[in-house]
């Protein structure tokens, strides 16, 4: 019995050699510099929890955190009510589902600089096709490299454009799992559309819905690519998330340490704030 | 589940010759999911040539006994023998068997031949003996003329037949079917459950069935082991556990509809059901010591009419009654007792009244208070 | 409740059928009396989810119509026929306790608090569910589930029809024949009328009044139980009920005579129509072992508890006998005997015989 079994040990080891170099071991290094201050050469003085205080003291990183809380508190608002519309708006049935799924599919597709680019070049007043739109049709005074409120609102439509398809191919998933005789049984009993999706649907997607928030909530705490590209956090610092801010203090001050308590302190973060959805989401399933 | 099905993929896989596959012993195995036993300490021996049926009611154990029989869960404790070789430290692909689930599980993307064919090709035999076992088996499970279709093309009991088909061809030492016909409809499975005695006759395997029916063991006949709460209650030749179920839950498991039973006080040659019939005792019954038991006796044993002089009769308000063309049921209450009865032809019984019945008391088993038998 | 006419229903899944094998239902026509228990009978893909579908509007036919009472509902939506239903499947709301999942359908047609506490209380009651009332329904076995989304049908006052498809699917055993007798409580009790839709013997003419036996999208036969039972008109209700079904046998008929394997047998009455295959049917039941009659080879016995099926060989056909007394051992020579009144001939499928008044 036992024996047999132990074998299987084998067939984990690569990944566990595999987790070890890019996880483990990246992080031990982290760690590492997070406490100490080193001024090159491999040159290292112990600087105990410094850097966490420093840093959590900081009113640049608490700007920083309160955008990065902002941001994603925008986007799933937006993301997880327009996923389940869309996905309840979707036929269940026939050709055209697979027409729909691959259209859905399409923005996810796409890799994260380019999509940065193809909305930076979008936008861009004159040349962008928004851009031009807005300004000379509409005559909207719209420039995002000049006002903040409008960087904001296209890094947001950026995002929702880009992730929204994750959230309505799961809540699909969900949708297309309840069997007929329920939606069946809910005409009988005269229950309302409301009452449908109250009652029937949204029950049923409920696994699925607290994996695509998880995803989504964990996804753009930690963005990066998109935004950098975009705005690069600008204008002045009005979309410098959290990461644009991290890779600001490692790349362009080199302050190998401070940074490397932020990414710490940024990845407690983020494993608490996904426990605490998850243990919300998950607690009255038992009862 | 949509998996694939297990899969009989083994290196060591050897096919041995019908008839001289033997027994599986069980040596007190026993399975625990962390601290929850699921099957408690269990010793059997299960022989070919004859069905051994696993009955009792959903969560009783009976799939994870199979399971453990065939290696797709760890023991807690205990030995498994199978053809004098001891296979408890044996993976599932070395063990030689086949396992037929209650859901229809074949390969989707193979052709019916394919999938009967897949265990031997996996085994490495020669594309003309293979052809030959499942020609064979195919005309034993009348498979032939759908031999090219895809399992989506059969219906339930097409797919069914396929899966029995494809462990017939592989000649296992050991079939387990586990529940294999309940999802196939009423007549279908009449069939089936008539023919599968005759499909594993003489091919030497251990076969086990586990079902919820207990008509359908009594229809396999072979041996049959009583399950409930994860452990074996009896075991014994199907009709004698029938006949004589040695503890009254034994007698519960294996009645449908359920066993009629009440608390009867003895005393002298006298036995009384509370505020209700009495009658003399015989036979072992009458050796009984004074004192209170529980009397079982089965619903056809209790009739709307009178058969002979010993009859007693027992007065009771009819309930709910049921008339299936060739018998009628009627569920009446008696004191604090539900009983039902269960005949031959049509009775007519007003619901709401009162109807004497009749049961003849050489019928009735008498359990002591622990539930065993004792007369 | 309410009176449903059946009326020259037919149902094709095409749209433009062109011969009867493209229609998934072939011509009905029954009326089902006001508070009667009916069931649907056969075998899968025999159009009896169709015609259920088409009772409870799902489906709207493609030729005929329904009417409950006199009001003609081949058109309305579900919602608007007052029907309820039970699935193979229970149905329950699972973030309801199990009173909400009872007061939902009159919650959602506006009925008043009050009235709705009174219903529940009445139909919790009934289906012995009292004290689960505030549990939560998801966490309820499969037979109290099933119990419940009936329950749902039941609370309604104003309902034409409760159906049942397959409803004791997922359910074990000895729960079965205890939901079983409870629905069959419930009929007697409410009297509403109740259509069950089932490929179990067993379930329908235990459940039914009237059942209607079906095959191919065909009504092969409409009787009591009894009737079906003594009396099939088809071979093929002759075969699907009973358990062992009845004994089909070639033969040629002439009078009030059958030859089968060079033996006279007597029938019921004398032989109608003439050509066509003709074929003996005679339940097992009404097959007599003894000392006279047709000789034969026992070939198998098998013990069903309550009394025997034996095997029996007639020249090179094998037919069946039920026994509940001590029977020959197997290889044994027999002789059997039919009884005259339950023996008949059937051409092409259909009953030949007349019976004798």
């Amino acid at each position: 019995m036992r024996t047999v079994n132990q074998r299987g040990w084998f067939f984990v080891l690569p990944v566990l050699i595999l987790v070890a170099f890019n996880a483990l071991m990246p992080i031990m290094t982290v760690v590492n510099y997070s406490v100490q201050e080193t001024f090159g050469n491999n040159v290292f003085f112990w600087q105990g929890l410094d850097w966490f205080e420093q840093i959590l003291r900081s009113d640049r990183f608490q700007a920083a955190l309160g955008r990065q809380f902002l941001f994603t508190a925008i986007i799933l608002a937006i993301e997880v009510p327009l996923g389940i519309v869309i996905a309840l708006s979707m036929p269940r049935k026939g050709i055209w589902v697979p027409v729909c799924l691959v259209l859905m599919a399409l923005p996810m597709l796409i890799p994260w600089n380019v999509v940065g680019q193809m909305w930076n070049i979008f936008t861009l007043p004159k040349v962008g096709m928004l851009g031009y739109f807005m300004n000379d049709v509409l005559g909207v005074n719209y420039d995002m490299t000049q006002d903040p409120l409008a960087a904001w609102i296209t890094v947001v439509v950026m995002d929702v454009w880009h992730w929204t398809s994750l959230v309505v191919l799961l809540a699909y998933a969900g949708l297309v799992s309840i069997p007929d005789a329920y939606y069946h049984a809910a005409k009988i009993d005269g229950a309302s559309s409301w009452s449908v999706f109250r009652y029937i649907q949204l029950p049923k997607m409920k696994t699925v819905l607290t994996i695509a928030i998880l995803l989504r909530f964990i996804d753009s705490f930690n963005i990066y690519t998109e935004p950098f590209t975009l705005t690069g956090g600008g204008p002045g610092n009005s979309t410098t998330l959290l990461s644009i801010d991290l890779v600001k203090i490692a790349l362009g001050q080199f302050d190998l340490g401070p940074a490397a308590a932020m990414s710490l302190i940024y990845f407690a973060i983020t494993l608490m704030v996904s426990w605490l959805f998850y243990t919300l989401m998950t607690k009255d399933d038992a009862g | 589940m949509g998996g694939p099905p297990v899969s009989p993929a083994q290196a060591g896989y050897q096919a041995s010759p019908a008839g001289s596959a033997g027994m599986i012993e069980l040596h007190d195995i026993s399975k625990r999911v962390g601290k929850v036993v699921h099957i408690k300490p269990t010793s059997l021996t299960l022989q070919p040539g004859h069905f051994n049926v696993l009955l009792g009611a959903t969560g009783s154990g009976k799939t994870s006994l199979i399971k453990l029989m065939a290696g797709l869960d760890p023991l807690a404790s205990g030995r498994i023998v199978m053809d004098g070789q001891d296979i408890t430290k044996l993976s599932t692909q070395k063990r030689n068997i086949s396992l037929v689930h209650q859901f229809f599980v074949n390969y989707p993307h193979m052709t019916v031949f394919e999938n009967i064919a897949s265990p031997l090709r996996v085994a490495g035999m020669a594309p003309s003996e293979i052809q030959g076992r499942v020609e064979e088996a195919a005309d034993v499970l009348q498979l032939r003329p759908m031999l090219q279709r895809r399992p989506h093309e059969l219906s339930g009991g097409q797919q069914q037949r396929t899966a029995l088909a494809r462990a017939i061809a592989k000649e296992s030492r050991a079939v387990f079917l586990d529940e294999p016909l309940a999802n196939l409809d009423y007549k279908l499975r009449e069939e089936l459950r008539e023919q599968l005695p005759d499909l594993f006759a003489g091919r030497g395997a251990v076969v086990v069935y586990a079902t919820s029916e207990p008509e359908e063991a009594l229809l396999l006949g072979g041996w049959t082991a009583l399950m409930e709460d994860g452990h074996v209650t009896q075991f014994g030749p199907t009709s004698e556990i029938y006949r004589k179920p040695d503890n009254l839950t034994a007698a519960r498991v294996f009645s449908d509809p359920p066993i009629n039973a009440a608390e009867v006080t003895k005393s002298g040659s006298e036995a009384a059901l509370d505020g209700g019939a009495r009658w003399t005792l015989s036979g072992d019954a009458a050796g009984l010591a004074d004192g209170r038991y529980t009397v079982a006796v089965r619903p056809h044993r209790v009739t709307p009419q009178r058969h002979s002089e010993a009859d007693v009769a027992l007065k009771g308000r009819v309930l709910v009654t049921e008339l299936s063309g060739s018998d009628s049921s009627a569920h009446f209450q008696m004191g604090d007792n539900f009983w039902v009865s269960l005949a031959s032809g049509v009775h007519p019984y007003q619901v709401g009244e009162d109807h004497t019945f009749y049961m003849n008391p050489v019928h009735c088993r008498y359990f002591a208070a622990d539930g065993k038998l004792v007369a | 409740m309410a009176r449903i006419t059946l009326s020259k229903l037919r149902h094709s899944y095409y749209p433009d059928p062109k011969g009867p094998d493209d229609y998934a239902l072939k011509e009905i026509d029954v009326t089902w009396r006001n508070g009667g228990a009916y069931a649907l009978l056969g075998p899968s893909g025999c159009g009896k989810s169709t015609l259920l579908n088409i009772i409870s509007g799902l489906l709207t036919p493609s030729e005929g119509r329904v009417l409950f009472d006199d009001n003609d509902v081949t058109d309305l939506p579900p919602d608007r026929r007052n029907i309820a239903q039970v699935f193979q499947f229970p149905v329950i709301y699972d973030t309801m306790t199990v009173r909400q999942n009872l007061a939902f359908p009159l919650k959602n047609r506006g009925v008043d608090e009050a009235r709705i506490a009174e219903r529940v209380a009445e139909i919790a009651e009934m289906l012995e569910v009292v004290p689960m009332l505030d549990t939560k329904a998801a966490n309820l076995s499969p037979d109290n589930k099933q119990k419940i989304s009936m329950g749902r049908g039941l609370v309604r006052d104003d309902v034409n029809v409760v159906m049942f498809d397959e409803p004791l699917t997922v359910i074990d055993p000895h729960l079965k024949w205890k939901l079983r007798s409870k629905l069959k409580e419930l009929h007697q009790r409410v009297r509403a009328t109740m259509i069950y839709v089932t490929h179990d013997q067993t379930e329908a003419l235990t459940f039914a009044d009237e059942v209607v036996v079906m095959q191919e999208g065909e009504v092969v036969q409409i009787g009591t139980p009894v009737e079906l039972f003594e009396r099939p008109q088809h071979t093929f209700v002759g075969h699907f009920i009973g358990s062992p079904g009845m004994n089909i046998l070639p033969c040629e008929a002439a009078g009030d005579r059958a030859r089968f394997q060079g033996h006279e047998i007597a029938l019921e009455g004398p032989v109608t129509g003439s050509g066509g295959t003709t074929v003996l049917g005679i339940r097992p039941e009404y097959v007599g072992i003894g000392d006279t009659g047709i000789p034969a080879q026992v070939t198998k016995v098998s013990d069903v508890g309550r009394h025997y099926v034996i095997d029996a060989q007639v020249g090179d056909m094998t037919l069946k006998a039920v026994s509940e007394e001590a029977v020959p051992e197997k290889g044994a020579s027999v002789h059997l005997a039919f009884r005259p009144e339950q023996t008949r001939v059937y051409r092409d499928g259909w009953i030949a015989t007349e019976a004798r008044r």
